[in-house]
């Protein structure tokens, strides 16, 4: 179900997740179709590519803007449900397979693409390097200007003082946003929009402006102490530089930042390094078995972000997959939770190393393990993201895998805590965290201790995964639980 | 930047700003400098908080876990619980999953299956919403569902393990819901003795609903300890409550309760009088049942030579309505005024005979037996009000030989029969009940059929569905549109057994149009027909996933 773009097409689907109006469905060679009876004269053909190299893809003859279509996800429900209509078929009807096969086709030729690029130094380089050098500079310029604007902007407010700015609402901050988007800064404006809505959050909303000012001011300084566009062979050595640039005085001379912190700035910017040249990137990559932890949808006005957790059985790390969706578009990512896969993850340089692109995976996933071996206790847990802010100033969390939590809620309210079973120590859950999934926690918990994933930040933990408690007669393994 | 500045002090600089005063470092870039410093330091060095009350374990729930594939169907009907939306839009060819989670509940709990933890908040939130839910959800939240509801407010619901009012024990059972078959005391406070400490003091100091749920379950246990239980405070309730009380005692009445709610006639409160007069007149052996027959018994009585000489030997039955309304008989809840239209007599004779045991009749009558007493002739005019008043008592009394009597043959005119034909059925045996209704249909077609419908128990039984089918094809022939039916239809896609699904088959079919019938119903008759096997295949498979059958037997 987690394939639905929205509650809505869910819905639908799950309507059509039955017998009645499918016809010629079948299953065989790693997909299954069927027709489906709609309003129409004509059934649509419904195809769902299951085992495409690309992550499942699907194609329906309905007029549907959603994707995947209702009619997808009711075959495919109907499928998993192990429905007799949807068989095992010998055979894949010619409209099917017309496509699967012209699908698989452009993937393998993709494939190959890429497995030249890793060969033959870039297969999407651009035609002229000069052009690509002049482009970045142009750009450089553009956020080098944008950021001492930000500058400005900043000092201006703190001039005046923060007091007044919860009445002046959001069009200042959009504003400045708008211009850093003109300077290509995509980072610096989603910061600067964030911004605007802390003045209205409730009590306590200077302080938390003004550790967001600050940290906006820490990316601006950052930036400005680079020099130069980033150019792969100018990794610089610069001397050891204690919590960023920012501890340096204003104006001063600065040796220029180190990396990887160098990187993270560029990221943080809204500067992006090229997936497929990363995948080429013998360097970048880690095979491993990745259990995967959680997966988290967020939408975000005209895009929604699916966000993936793994942790690497061997490397003991941490890897975040992002794959965007335009509105009412699911991400096409999509890997089961809980299970373990065999796969290539291409890591992103700075920010901690924690995002990652998936490459090869070298055998269809597995059932997973209850990730035990990679949690620790609520004080582990700061710990670790404590750890992690050295590498990345301005990361909001980290993800944790919690051991032998509690879930509590706290009268009245509830406001909610994670608890270590044995001991006081305790995470409160952050605020904004929604109330079904902690109720859904804590009926797992059933007031036992439990395995819980999910973030832990400034703000507080999110949970997004827990393991129930083993039956008491033993018999099942702890399942997965997306909350 | 020798020396660090305190958080609050850089708060206050920044809210003050620069222009008003100097900020510490001299510069408001030095400021954000030691605020960027500052925040990463406090984000670093966070430490855990102190742990609150954790909640005590929930008991252990020794029921079978859920098979795979129905824990999964689980998920599907609370994902769609909400219904199609509006009750206006056509409905298309697919089952309605929301109407399907009541049985889907009474079949796991049948089979008693305990509820998968994650789905335990969506099922409450689904009974929540929905009342009709209620008693089956909390039978298969089962412990753990009573101990996640006692820390969220939003399911007290679950609390109030009050079987008596949701399954309706009482005599308006089944009229206008499906009968859902017996439920268990699923919601009893934990260690409710009813001589324990924590009961008296539960009930001197708990909330109005804490204390219903707890009389409930007290009375459940121990009928005379929850009398005892009330009457400890009887005098000092106030009048809605002492109201609520007295209709919590309905399940499980007995001749025991007599004092007491003889003693509820002398209330302040009118309707506490009139609700104690109606719990007594339902105890047939009570001192108010025999008052008010002698008073029936002086009303209603037989005149053997049936009066004019023509038709001499024919019995019938004369009526003199009561002349007043005195104290005596308000005191045992006959209302004096009338509502507006009817004659004050006939109300009195109305109320008198409601309240009449039934068993004073037939040795009134000449030990004639209901059947033949109802078939006597009424004099004067009076047959409609009297018979009235015999089928509200039968259906009070819950006597199914006067219930036969007065429902009358199924083929029977319509406007003839006395009372409402379906709290009649619904107090006879259910093989009874849905033999009447299947001639029922046969007779009159399906346009008066859904009450009597929803009286029927489940699965309908053979008979039952084929005359229900068969109308919907009659109807259908006869060019009407599908949803002038869509009642009765999404009653048969509940009730009809799942196995008659490959019968029903051809039924979804688009028929030729007939000559007169209304232009496209053929092909919504053949979408709503579609509708009634999906739904019932969909059942099947339903039932097979429960049975924990890997592969279902959709038997096509």
């Amino acid at each position: 179900m987690a394939l639905a773009p929205d509650a809505a097409s869910r819905k639908s689907g799950s309507k059509l997740a039955a017998p009645g109006p499918w016809s010629g469905a079948g299953a065989g060679a790693g997909a299954v179709w069927g027709l489906c009876k709609g309003s129409g004269k004509t059934a649509y053909r419904t195809v769902v590519d299951i085992e495409g190299e690309e992550g499942p893809g699907y194609k329906c003859s309905c007029p549907s803007r959603k994707f995947p279509c209702k009619h997808a996800l009711g075959l495919l429900l109907l499928w998993s449900g192990g429905a007799e209509v949807v068989g095992a078929a010998p055979a894949v009807p010619d409209w099917a397979e017309e496509w699967l096969s012209g699908r698989r086709q452009r993937a393998e030729k993709r494939a190959a693409a890429g497995a030249d690029g890793a060969t033959g130094g870039g297969g999407k380089e651009p035609a002229d390097p000069e052009a690509a050098r002049r482009r970045a500079e142009k750009r450089h310029r553009s956020i080098t200007a944008g950021a001492g604007e930000l500058e400005q902007r900043l000092t201006d407010l703190l001039r005046g003082g923060l007091a007044g700015a919860d009445q002046r609402g959001y069009a200042a901050w959009d504003e400045t946003a708008a211009r850093m988007v003109d300077a290509q800064a995509r980072g610096l404006a989603d910061r600067i929009r964030e911004l605007g809505a802390i003045p209205a959050s409730g009590p306590g909303w200077p302080e938390r402006l003004l550790a967001e000012c600050a940290l906006l001011h820490l990316l601006a300084q950052g930036y400005l102490a680079l020099d130069g566009p980033p150019e792969e062979d100018a990794v610089r050595e610069g001397s050891a530089v204690r919590d960023g640039a920012a501890s340096e005085p204003a104006g001063g001379v600065r040796p220029p930042l180190p990396e990887p912190l160098a990187t993270t700035v560029r990221t943080r910017i809204g500067l992006t390094v090229d997936t497929a040249k990363l995948l080429a990137d013998p360097e970048a990559r880690q095979r491993d078995e990745w259990l995967v932890l959680a997966q988290r949808d967020t939408d975000e006005g005209k895009l929604t972000t699916r966000r993936i957790w793994l942790y690497g059985r061997r490397t003991r790390q941490p890897a975040l997959l992002l794959s965007f969706g335009a509105a009412g578009r699911t991400p096409q990512q999509w890997l089961p939770v809980g299970a373990s896969l065999d796969a290539d993850l291409a890591f992103y340089p700075g920010s901690g190393r924690l995002r990652a692109a998936l490459g090869e995976q070298h055998t269809p996933p597995v059932p997973g393990h209850e990730p035990v071996d990679a949690g620790g206790t609520v004080t582990d847990a700061l710990a670790a993201y404590g750890a992690a802010l050295c590498d990345d100033p301005w990361l909001d969390s980290w993800p944790v895998v919690l051991t032998n939590v509690v879930p509590v809620p706290v009268q009245p309210g509830p406001s909610w805590q994670l608890a270590d079973a044995d001991g006081d120590a305790a995470l409160p859950v952050a605020p904004d965290c929604g109330q079904s999934a902690l109720w859904r926690l804590l009926s797992l918990s059933g007031g036992a201790p439990l395995t819980v994933f999910g973030e832990c930040g400034h703000q507080g933990f999110v949970p997004h995964t827990a393991w129930a408690p083993t039956a008491a007669d033993g018999t099942a393994a702890p399942e997965a639980v997306l909350l | 930047m020798e020396t660090t500045v305190p958080w609050s002090e850089l708060v206050t600089a920044a809210l003050l700003g620069a222009e008003r005063r100097t900020p510490p470092g001299g510069s408001v870039t030095a400021l954000l400098d030691a605020a960027a410093v500052e925040t990463v330091r406090r984000r670093a060095g966070m430490l855990p908080t102190t742990a609150g009350p954790r909640p005590d374990p929930a008991p252990e729930d020794h029921r079978a876990p859920l098979p795979r594939a129905a824990a999964h169907r689980l998920t599907l009907l609370l994902a769609n619980r909400w219904g199609t939306g509006g009750s206006g839009g056509r409905r298309g060819a697919t089952p309605d999953l929301a109407e399907l989670l009541p049985q889907w509940l009474a079949a796991a709990n049948e089979r008693g299956y305990r509820v998968p933890d994650a789905q335990l908040p969506d099922l409450l939130d689904a009974a929540r919403a929905r009342t009709d839910l209620r008693p089956q959800a909390r039978t298969f939240a089962g412990p753990r569902g009573l101990w996640l509801a006692r820390q969220n407010p939003e399911w007290k619901f679950v609390l109030r393990g009050t079987p008596g009012s949701d399954a309706g024990t009482g005599a308006e059972a089944g009229a206008d819901a499906v009968p859902d078959g017996a439920v268990g005391p699923a919601g009893i406070p934990p260690g409710a003795g009813p001589d324990d400490e924590a009961v008296h003091r539960l009930w001197d100091e708990g909330l109005f609903s804490e204390r219903v749920a707890l009389l409930t379950a007290v009375r459940q246990r121990d009928p005379a300890a929850g009398l005892t239980l009330l009457a400890r405070s009887w005098s000092k309730e106030r009048a809605e409550d002492r109201l609520m009380f007295l209709d919590s005692l309905r399940g499980g009445l007995s001749p025991e309760d007599e004092p007491f709610l003889e003693s509820a006639l002398g209330d302040r409160s009118r309707t506490v009088r009139a609700t104690a007069a109606e719990l007594l007149s339902s105890l047939p052996g009570s001192a108010l049942a025999a008052r008010m027959a002698e008073r029936a018994r002086s009303c209603v009585g037989v005149d053997p030579t049936g009066g004019g000489a023509a038709r001499s030997g024919a019995a019938r039955v004369v009526v003199e309505a009561p002349h007043e309304c005195d104290a005596a008989m308000q005191r045992d809840g006959v209302t004096p005024k009338p509502p507006a239209g009817r004659g004050e007599r006939a109300w009195w004779l109305v109320q008198l005979v409601e309240a009449t045991p039934l068993s004073t009749w037939p040795e009134r009558f000449g030990d004639r037996t209901p059947a033949e007493i109802t078939a006597l002739p009424v004099a004067d005019g009076w047959r409609q009000d009297l018979h009235a008043a015999w089928c509200l008592a039968a259906v009070r009394q819950r006597d199914p030989e006067w219930a036969r009597a007065l429902v009358g043959a199924p083929g029977a005119p319509l406007a003839d029969g006395p009372g409402d034909p379906a709290k009649l059925l619904a107090v006879l045996p259910s093989a009874e009940r849905a033999d009447w209704a299947a001639r029922f249909i046969a007779a009159h077609g399906l346009s008066e059929a859904f009450r009597i419908l929803g009286v029927c128990a489940l699965p309908w039984t053979a008979a039952l569905g084929r005359a229900v089918v068969d109308a919907l094809e009659i109807a259908r022939d006869a060019g009407s549109y599908p949803w002038s039916f869509s009642g009765v239809m999404g009653l048969a896609e509940r009730c009809l057994d799942p196995a008659d699904a490959d019968r029903l088959a051809p039924l979804a079919a688009v028929p030729d149009e007939p000559e007169d019938g209304a232009p496209g119903a053929g092909s919504y008759w053949s979408e709503a027909f579609q509708r009634l096997v999906s739904t019932l295949r969909l059942r099947a498979e339903m039932l097979a996933e429960l049975r924990g059958e890997e592969v279902p037997a959709s038997g096509g």
